[in-house]
C-alpha cells in the first residue's frame, strides 16, 4: 500500500445513481398487499352476510310459543265406558285434542256450545297435544279425573304470528291467522299464560308435517350413526393403506397408478358414490333402503381418499433421520413404523380424519339415491332402521311451504354449523397440542 | 391409539352382526313426487300416531319419474311399497314394472292439485287466458299470418288489459310433472284458441310437429325455468316484483300474504272451482301400490285404507286443509271400492 496506489482510487465519490426501480418495486408490493387485503375483506363480507342472514332468520326457531292450559283429564272423554283395565288400547285411541280444546275455551271464556267460536279455535293449539297428553295418561292413568296445568305447544301459524313473522297489515283473508285469533293471542299473552319457551322439541322431535312438532332429533341420531361407521371403517382402512403405500410398497408403475387413482377419487363428485352405493349395497348386497348403515358405507368410500392423502402427507413429513436411527438401533421395519413413525404422524392423521368427517357430515347428494332424503318420524334404534341426516333435514325443510319451516331450516343450519365448528376446532387443537416441528 | 381403533372396529362389527338385516321390514316405504310428498307426510304422521302398533311410514321425495323407477325395480323387502306420482303412470313404465316382476299394481287417485299464476301481493289484479300466456311465452308466435320468433316484450302488447310490465315468467322446469300440465292445459290450449295452430299446420307441419311448436317456450330469458321447488319461485318473485310465477294451489294458499293470484279465463282458483272443473289448470294426483306386498309389509294395507278414509282425503280432512282438492264424493267412494276389490292396472 503506497500513497501512489491510494491516489488512483476514487475518493469517496458517490456511485452513479443506477435506477434499480426501488419506487416501482415498493409500489408493486403495496399493490399486492392491497389485493390480498381486498380478497380477504370480500371473503369476510360474504361470510358475515351469510352468517347474519342465517342467524337473523334462525334465532327465533330456538323459541317456541307455548300456552299454559288447565287440562281436565275427563273420564267421559278418555274412557267413557270405564274399560281401561281390560283394554289398554282405550287410553291410546282416546280423543285427546278435545281436552285441550275445552281447556283453551275455558281460558278464553268461550262457551263450549258456541260452535263458530269453537271452530275458530282450530289450529290455535298444535295437534301434537294428542301425543303429548296420550303419553302423559298412558304413563300415569291415575291422572284421569284430575285437572293439571300443562304447557302445550301453540299451532305453527299462531307461533309465527306471536313472533311477529306474519304481516298483520295484510287483509285478513290473505293470511293464515284471523283477527279473532290475534285478539285471543294478545289476551293470553296479557294473562301471562302464553309465552315463548326454549324449543327443546327442535332437538328431540323427528320429522313432522307440523312445524311446531318438527325437530332434528332423528337426523342427529342418523348423522351420529353414519359418522361412527365412517370413523370405524375409514380410519383403520385409510391408515393401513397409507402406511403400506408410504413405508412398505415398492415404488413402481403399479403404485404410481394407485396413487393417481386415489387422488382422482378424492375429486370425484359425491353423487357418484351414491350411485355406487345404490348399485352395490342396496341392489347387490340387499341392505335396507334409507338405513344409516348404507349411508355410512357410502360416506366411508367418499372419505377414504381424503384420509389416505392426509395420512400419507403426515407420514412423509416425519424426517428420515427418525427412521434411520430406529433401524440403526436394530428395530425391524414394522417396529420402526409402529413405534416411531406412526406416533409422530398421529396429529396430522387425526386432523385429516376430522376434516374428512366434517365433509361427510355435510353431504346430502350421495344420500339422495340411497333413500335417505326422506320423511322419517321414528327414531332409528339400530343403524339398519331408516333415518335421515342433518343436511338432509335442512334440505327437506327448505322445500316446505309453511312460513314456520323457514326459521326451523335456519335453526337446523345453525345446529349443523355448531357441529362442524366443534369438529374443526378439535382438529386445530389437536394439531396445536401434538404437532412437532423439526 | 391402536387399541382404540381395534376396540372400535370390533364394536362396529358386533353391532352390524347382531342387528342382522334379514329381519322382516316392519315399516312402509314410499317414494316419488314432491307434489304428493306433503300429503303423504301428513297421512304417514297421523297414521303413525293413530296406529301405535305400526311404525310411521318413511316417505322419500325425488320426483314422480324417479319414484316409479324405484317402484318398478321388482318385488321384495328391498324395494319400495308405494310410488307417489303427480301424473298417471305411463304405458312403458307399467311395462317395465311387469317385466321386473311387479305384476299387480293398484292405482289410487287421491285428489286434484291446482296450478296457479301469482304475482307479488302489491301488484295489480291479473286476468289471464291461455291465449295471453301462449302469446307471451311461446318461442314462436303468429304475426300477420306468419310464424316468427316471439317479438313481445311487455304483457300489455299481448293483451291491453294486462299491465305494462316486462315479461318475466317463472315456470316449472322440464323435469317437473307440473310442466306437462302447463304445456298441455295452457300453451297448447292458447295455441289452439288464438288460431296459431291452424297457421302452423298450414305452414306444412304435421300434427305432432305442430303440437311441439305450440308448447315450445321462448328461450330468450323472458320465461325462466325453475328446476327447484316453489320456494325458489317465491324467492324470484320476491326479488323481481314484476315477475309472474307458477305455483301449486297449496303453496299459494300457504303464502297468500305474499302473493296475489291471477284468474284464468275469469275463474279464480280455489278448491271449489277446481273440484267443479271450472278452473282449467288442474291435474289428478296418484299413488301406486304393490299388491304383492300386502301381508308381507306390516301396515301397508292399513296405510292405504287410512289414506282413502274420508277423515284424510275428504273435503274436511287435513289434506284439503293443506291445499289438496278433494275428489267428488262418488269418485272417492269409487277409489275405496276399487281398492277393496283389489283392482289392478
Amino acid at each position: 500500500m503506497t500513497d501512489a496506489t491510494l491516489e488512483r482510487l476514487p475518493v469517496a465519490k458517490a456511485p452513479a445513481r443506477r435506477d434499480i426501480g426501488l419506487k416501482r418495486r415498493y409500489a408493486a408490493e403495496r399493490r399486492f398487499r392491497f389485493y390480498g387485503l381486498a380478497a380477504i375483506s370480500v371473503g369476510l363480507v360474504f361470510l358475515a352476510v351469510m352468517l347474519l342472514s342465517i342467524f337473523g332468520k334462525g334465532y327465533t326457531s330456538f323459541v317456541q310459543t307455548s300456552v299454559l292450559l288447565p287440562i281436565t283429564f275427563d273420564q267421559k272423554v278418555i274412557d267413557p265406558q270405564n274399560k281401561r283395565d281390560s283394554d289398554p288400547n282405550v287410553l291410546v285411541k282416546a280423543n285427546y285434542p278435545v281436552l285441550a280444546q275445552r281447556a283453551l275455551a275455558e281460558r278464553l271464556g268461550i262457551s263450549p256450545t258456541d260452535k263458530p267460536q269453537m271452530a275458530a279455535l282450530k289450529g290455535f293449539v298444535s295437534d301434537g297435544v294428542r301425543t303429548q297428553l296420550r303419553n302423559m295418561v298412558v304413563a300415569d292413568p291415575s291422572l284421569i279425573g284430575t285437572t293439571k296445568d300443562v304447557w302445550v305447544l301453540a299451532g305453527a301459524n299462531i307461533d309465527s304470528a306471536f313472533k311477529g313473522q306474519i304481516d298483520l297489515d295484510v287483509a285478513e283473508g290473505n293470511r293464515k291467522v284471523s283477527d279473532k285469533q290475534v285478539a285471543w293471542m294478545n289476551q293470553l299473552r296479557d294473562q301471562g299464560v302464553m309465552e315463548g319457551k326454549f324449543n327443546t322439541g327442535l332437538f328431540t322431535f323427528g320429522a313432522s308435517s307440523r312445524p311446531e312438532t318438527a325437530g332434528v332429533g332423528v337426523a342427529i341420531v342418523g348423522s351420529f350413526y353414519m359418522m361412527l361407521i365412517v370413523l370405524v371403517l375409514a380410519l383403520p382402512i385409510g391408515v393401513a393403506a397409507s402406511i403400506y403405500l408410504e413405508e412398505f410398497a415398492p415404488k413402481n408403475r403399479l403404485t404410481d397408478i394407485i396413487e393417481v387413482n386415489i387422488n382422482n377419487l378424492a375429486a370425484v363428485p359425491s353423487i357418484v358414490f351414491g350411485l355406487l352405493g345404490l348399485a352395490v349395497f342396496i341392489n347387490f348386497m340387499g341392505l335396507p333402503r334409507s338405513a344409516a348403515l348404507v349411508g355410512g358405507l357410502v360416506l366411508t368410500l367418499m372419505t377414504l381418499p381424503t384420509i389416505i392423502i392426509a395420512t400419507r402427507a403426515a407420514l412423509a413429513a416425519v424426517p428420515p433421520s427418525i427412521r434411520s436411527a430406529a433401524l440403526g438401533l436394530g428395530a425391524s421395519k414394522t417396529q420402526t413404523v409402529f413405534h416411531h413413525v406412526l406416533p409422530l404422524a398421529t396429529p396430522g392423521i387425526l386432523t385429516g380424519t376430522i376434516i374428512g368427517l366434517a365433509r361427510a357430515l355435510g353431504e346430502t347428494a350421495p344420500l339422495l339415491l340411497i333413500g335417505m332424503v326422506a320423511f322419517v318420524a321414528d327414531y332409528p334404534t339400530t343403524p339398519l332402521d331408516p333415518s335421515t341426516a342433518l343436511p338432509v333435514q335442512i334440505y327437506m325443510w327448505a322445500n316446505e311451504a309453511e312460513r314456520a319451516f323457514v326459521e326451523r331450516m335456519s335453526g337446523a343450519i345453525i345446529i349443523l354449523l355448531v357441529f362442524l365448528m366443534a369438529m374443526n376446532i378439535t382438529a386445530i387443537v389437536l394439531r396445536r397440542r401434538f404437532e412437532r416441528h423439526w | 391409539m391402536k387399541n382404540a381403533i381395534l376396540t372400535a372396529s370390533a364394536a362396529a362389527l358386533a353391532l352390524v352382526a347382531t342387528a342382522g338385516y334379514a329381519s322382516a321390514r316392519d315399516q312402509v316405504q314410499i317414494a316419488g313426487s314432491s307434489t304428493v310428498l306433503p300429503y303423504a307426510k301428513i297421512v304417514a304422521e297421523t297414521f303413525g300416531e293413530t296406529f301405535t302398533e305400526f311404525k310411521t311410514p318413511v316417505v322419500e321425495s325425488g320426483g314422480s319419474g324417479a319414484g316409479i323407477k324405484e317402484f318398478c325395480k321388482g318385488v321384495g323387502e328391498n324395494t319400495i311399497d308405494i310410488a307417489n306420482s303427480s301424473r298417471k303412470m305411463k304405458e312403458d313404465e307399467l311395462k317395465s314394472c311387469v317385466d321386473a316382476g311387479v305384476k299387480e299394481v293398484q292405482e289410487v287417485k287421491i285428489g286434484y292439485d291446482g296450478i296457479v299464476f301469482a304475482t307479488d301481493i302489491k301488484g295489480p289484479d291479473w286476468a289471464l287466458t291461455p291465449t295471453d300466456l301462449y302469446k307471451a311465452l311461446a318461442a314462436e308466435v303468429v304475426v300477420d299470418g306468419k310464424l316468427v320468433a316471439n317479438p313481445n316484450t311487455k304483457w300489455n302488447q299481448v293483451n291491453s288489459a294486462l299491465p305494462d310490465w316486462d315479461i318475466a315468467a317463472y315456470i316449472p322446469g322440464e323435469k317437473h310433472g307440473t310442466r306437462e300440465v302447463f304445456e298441455e292445459k295452457l300453451m297448447a290450449a292458447g295455441c289452439k284458441d288464438s288460431g296459431a295452430l291452424d297457421v302452423i299446420k298450414a305452414g306444412g307441419q304435421d300434427d305432432k310437429a305442430a303440437a311441439k311448436t305450440c308448447v315450445a317456450v321462448r328461450k330468450d330469458g323472458k320465461a325462466v325455468d325453475i328446476d327447484g321447488d316453489y320456494s325458489e319461485t317465491l324467492a324470484r318473485i320476491d326479488s323481481n316484483k314484476t315477475g309472474v310465477g307458477v305455483f301449486g294451489l297449496a303453496f299459494y294458499e300457504n303464502n297468500a300474504d305474499k302473493l296475489k293470484v291471477a284468474t284464468v279465463n275469469g275463474v279464480s282458483p280455489s278448491t271449489e272451482t277446481i273440484a267443479s272443473g271450472e278452473y282449467p289448470v288442474s291435474r289428478p294426483l296418484y299413488f301406486y301400490v304393490k299388491k304383492a306386498h300386502f301381508g308381507v309389509i306390516q301396515g301397508l294395507k292399513e296405510y292405504v285404507e287410512f289414506f282413502l278414509d274420508d277423515q284424510m282425503v275428504g273435503p274436511e280432512g287435513p289434506l284439503a286443509e293443506y291445499g289438496l282438492v278433494a275428489a267428488p264424493d262418488a269418485e272417492r267412494q269409487q277409489q275405496r271400492d276399487d281398492f277393496a276389490a283389489g283392482k289392478t292396472m
